[in-house]
């Protein structure tokens, strides 16, 4: 089935008119999208601008590239510059600054960095060269299980140049600490999408005990009005519960192959997110019988130190707590030219689509 | 980031298949699913099947958001 079904004009007029009449009968209630790609489709489609006054959508801190700490960043950039590797990284991670430069200014020096589309692009150039490659394993549950299935082909047969630095993150635990803190009020929760086709839609458990309602959500013109439309009935009903409204992509238990590989290969620890801090295990790191191709050990990797560029706000960007145009420096210092926070620099990031679509009315 | 299409499965050799999304052959990695067939489409991300597409489920999920929301369907 082509995509024109879910973006049928007709039917995304009737939601909204749905949607007008369920607002009409609640307070402003905020509710969050947490995933990077629908912030984009929400901007394209400008479906921000189409909500009752009294609905907010705030962005969360869903763009994988935007929380990866800073000194990661740093420290993969240095050692790509040390010349002793090739750095093989995603497109989506390339021009992100940490502190001091990105991937592509390093590139620009002479470092040897390759964008691949896959993990399995820097396991196939390991066997083709007789360079030490490593791969920047970033990103959610989406990309963890990609990622361990070449962590495990390497060591399958004992490839001995290729190792992965890895940041993975995981969202439910990121959830779960904004609901925990008091300075944002969130009234439900757009569940991302593709997440959730890992992680399966049983995997929000824990909002349902914070007594919040969440809906998992597609990314087509009416996954994302019917996903906003579902919450507000959630709201209006008094209802706390976690809705399945993308059943054609996530089942209620996910991938159990997928999240046996994601077990299989990496252990959760405590983890930093760039802009919002540590959250309790909502980090992974590769368990102990991989060891051997953790690139931090190999090269004796140590990202520490938490630092935001003066003035910028993605840490509350992040949070919901602002929207990004009550930045100091947003469309003035910090523009997707000039980037000066990881929420302008990603395409994906919360300040890039509000820059590029506008973001309240 | 977390972006991932249907793609058509256009060969399958071991867990490994030949893929096409809009005219271009990518190879993505079956592993994590099982009983895919020629045919069949599957979501791709970074360069791994995470889940089947089927039609069936596709239009299923389309009557869930016009049922749920009373909308008559004007086609399909």
């Amino acid at each position: 089935m082509d995509s024109a079904a879910f973006n049928d004009p007709s039917a995304a007029r009737a939601l909204i008119d749905k949607i007008a009449g369920l607002a009409a009968r609640l307070p402003e209630v905020r509710l969050m999208e947490v995933c990077g790609t629908h912030t984009m489709e929400i901007g394209r489609l400008g479906i921000r601008q189409l909500l009752p006054g009294n609905v907010r959508l705030i962005s969360g801190p869903g763009c994988p590239v935007c929380v990866t700490p800073a000194a990661y960043i740093d420290a993969a950039v240095e050692l790509a510059l040390s010349r002793e590797v090739r750095m093989a990284t995603f497109g989506d991670l390339f021009r992100v600054p940490g502190n001091r430069r990105s991937f592509a200014q390093a590139k620009a020096a002479g470092a040897d960095i390759e964008v691949v589309t896959s993990p399995r692009a820097a396991l196939d150039g390991a066997r083709k060269s007789p360079r030490q490659v490593v791969f920047t394993a970033v990103g959610f549950e989406t990309t963890t299980p990609a990622t361990a299935a070449v962590v495990k082909a390497a060591a399958k047969e004992g490839l001995r140049n290729l190792s992965f630095f890895v940041a993975h993150r995981l969202v439910p635990p990121a959830i779960d600490a904004l609901m925990a803190d008091p300075s944002i009020r969130i009234g439900g929760f757009l569940l991302p999408g593709h997440v959730s086709a890992i992680i399966g839609a049983d995997a929000y458990g824990t909002l349902v005990g914070r007594g919040v309602p969440g809906v998992v959500t597609g990314f087509e013109a009416l996954d994302i009005l019917a996903g906003i439309c579902s919450l507000l009935d959630l709201l209006v009903a008094k209802e706390v519960a976690v809705k399945n409204n993308y059943p054609r992509v996530v089942s209620a238990r996910g991938n159990p192959a997928a999240l046996r590989l994601m077990e299989e290969v990496y252990e959760p620890e405590d983890a930093v997110w760039r802009g919002i801090g540590m959250i309790p295990r909502s980090g992974l790191r590769l368990r102990k019988e991989f060891a051997a191709y953790d690139a931090s050990v190999r090269f004796g990797l140590k990202p520490d130190g938490v630092e935001v560029p003066r003035g910028c706000s993605c840490g509350s960007v992040l949070k919901g707590v602002i929207p990004p145009e009550e930045c100091l420096l947003f469309g003035e210092a910090c523009t997707p030219e000039n980037p000066v926070g990881p929420c302008m620099v990603s395409s994906e990031g919360s300040c890039a689509a509000a820059f590029r679509y506008g973001g309240r009315p | 980031m977390c972006l991932a299409i249907p793609a058509k499965v256009v060969s399958i050799t071991g867990d490994t298949a030949e893929v096409e999304v809009d005219g271009m052959v990518t190879t993505a990695d079956l592993s994590v699913l099982q009983n895919v067939a020629v045919g069949d489409y599957v979501m791709v991300h970074a360069g791994l099947a995470i889940q089947k597409y089927d039609e069936a489920e596709a239009l299923a999920n389309l009557e869930l958001i016009r049922e749920l929301f009373r909308i008559v369907a004007d086609h399909g």
